[in-house]
């Protein structure tokens, strides 16, 4: 019997989660051990993702396991026209455990359903990343010493950026405040809104990203892209609209927190890196240690 | 005498399946995705007919025809207000209030162009109702969620 592996954020209770967080803070005091030797993960890329694939398999090497996989579908047999089902019925033959990204939405839960292994979903396009859902939780608990009762405000693209809605909807078991701050092309989607009103979380949508600086416990910032618009003078207005830079910190609160998935282009100015209030750099690092904990956790080994 | 000659309707069916109370302006909706233009059997359709319960409603009645649950829950999807009444020898032998199950497979189709079952073959397609009373549905795939105005019934 597989167990199932992570495809959502959604199939994570608030006990798993803690659970999560626990584990990845023991690997962050103690990153290299053997739980995973003897043991092959296959990271497949359909999609390239610098940053998730040597995340997953710094993960993995630090726990003393191996890898297999590719780094981009034109490497594949999918490629060659390959279905999905059948490049995971094959790859579950060679390995314990499969993680994946893939373009296509929902891509992740076909492929834990065809596979005799668990999956682990490194992003299935504009769906689902759970891993770094936990991560940012993990940040956030290990910076505010709590995940309970805090103000967050996410900033940018909150239309389109799936971080966003993942990290939203898993805070729910916290009682988090919510400052929506997004041009008004880029708001967050009615689906969200009503979401927090189901969980009775209180929130409100701004334009201006000033009123939220002197409150917040987190800077939540996403990255506003060029794709999305198609007045380019609207896009350059915006940008420099949301650009975080080092001065604007100076009314925050001192247990303020920057965070953001990476990459950032604009929307953090470079002399916003020396604050000891950014945190985006320590935010990917503990994307070893969360993946460490999923990994382990999946497999059932700790 | 409306009430009787509604009931008058009804009786005329010797043996089959009467669609009571469909919302007037999803009565054609009905017809077509149970895919009724097809169907050789004898079949009455009302429109616009006065109701006690919805001010405008339809009704369809077809001889020697009875559904499979799947169907009932297309039908449940779009007028979940709609009564089934399963006629034998002239009586009504059974009325079935339409509910709709805590998920739907086969009868729907992916909104969403990205949705792995709209890009890999041979997936049977899988739907959570999130929402019975609007209809709203969610893709077990790619987690869209549906609102039933949008829905693609196959």
């Amino acid at each position: 019997m597989k167990s199932n592996g992570l495809v959502s954020i959604g199939d994570y209770t608030k006990e798993d989660i803690l659970r999560i967080l626990d584990l990845a803070a023991q690997f962050e005091k103690n990153p290299n051990t053997k739980l995973l030797e003897g043991k092959v993960i296959a990271t497949l890329f359909f999609e390239p993702s610098t940053r998730t694939r040597l995340s997953f398999e710094t993960a993995v090497n630090r726990l003393g396991g191996r890898v297999i996989g590719f780094s981009d579908a034109a490497t594949s047999s999918s490629s060659k026209g390959e279905t999905l089902k059948d490049t995971i019925k094959m790859v579950s033959n060679y390995v314990d455990l499969i993680v994946m990204r893939h373009p296509v939405e929902g891509a992740a839960r076909y492929a834990s359903e065809v596979a005799s292994v668990p999956v682990i979903n490194a992003g299935d396009g504009a769906n689902q990343h759970p891993t770094q859902t936990m991560l940012d939780l993990y940040s956030i608990k290990k910076t505010q010493g709590r995940l309970d009762n805090l103000i967050i405000s996410m900033v940018g693209d909150l239309k389109y950026g799936r971080t966003v809605h993942s990290l939203l909807m898993a805070m729910r078991y916290f009682n988090p405040t919510y400052h929506f701050v997004s041009p008004p092309e880029l708001r967050i989607p009615e689906q969200y809104k009503l979401f927090c009103d189901e969980n009775k979380i209180s929130y409100d949508e701004l334009e201006d990203i000033n009123s939220v600086l002197p409150v917040s416990d987190i800077l939540y910032m996403t990255r506003v892209q060029q794709e999305r618009f198609t007045d380019l003078i609207e896009y350059e207005k915006v940008r420099n609209t949301y650009t975080l830079r080092n001065s604007m910190l100076d009314v925050t609160k001192d247990n303020l927190r920057i965070l953001h998935p990476l990459p950032r282009i604009t929307e953090i100015a470079d002399d916003v890196d020396e604050n000891p209030k950014a945190y985006y750099f320590e935010q990917a690092r503990n994307g070893v240690f969360a993946r460490q904990a999923v990994i382990c956790s999946t497999l059932g080994l700790v | 005498m409306k009430a009787s000659h509604t009931e008058l309707i009804v009786r005329a069916l010797e043996n089959g399946t009467v669609i009571d109370h469909i919302p007037a302006d999803k009565l054609f909706k009905v017809v077509w995705l149970l895919h009724l233009d097809n169907l050789p059997n004898q079949i009455t359709i009302g429109n616009n007919l006065e109701s006690k319960k919805i001010i405008c409603k339809g009704i369809i009645k077809i001889s020697d025809k009875f559904f499979e649950h799947q169907e009932l829950d297309k039908i449940a999807l779009i007028a979940p207000t709609a009564k089934i009444n399963i006629i034998k020898n002239y009586e009504v032998v059974e009325k079935i209030d339409l509910s709709l199950p805590n998920e739907v497979t086969e009868i729907l189709q992916c909104v969403n162009p990205m949705c792995i079952t709209n890009k890999e073959n041979g997936i049977t397609t899988r739907f959570h109702i999130v929402d019975k009373a609007k209809g709203t549905v969610k893709c077990h795939y790619c987690e869209r969620i549906i609102n039933q105005e949008d829905l693609i019934l196959k």
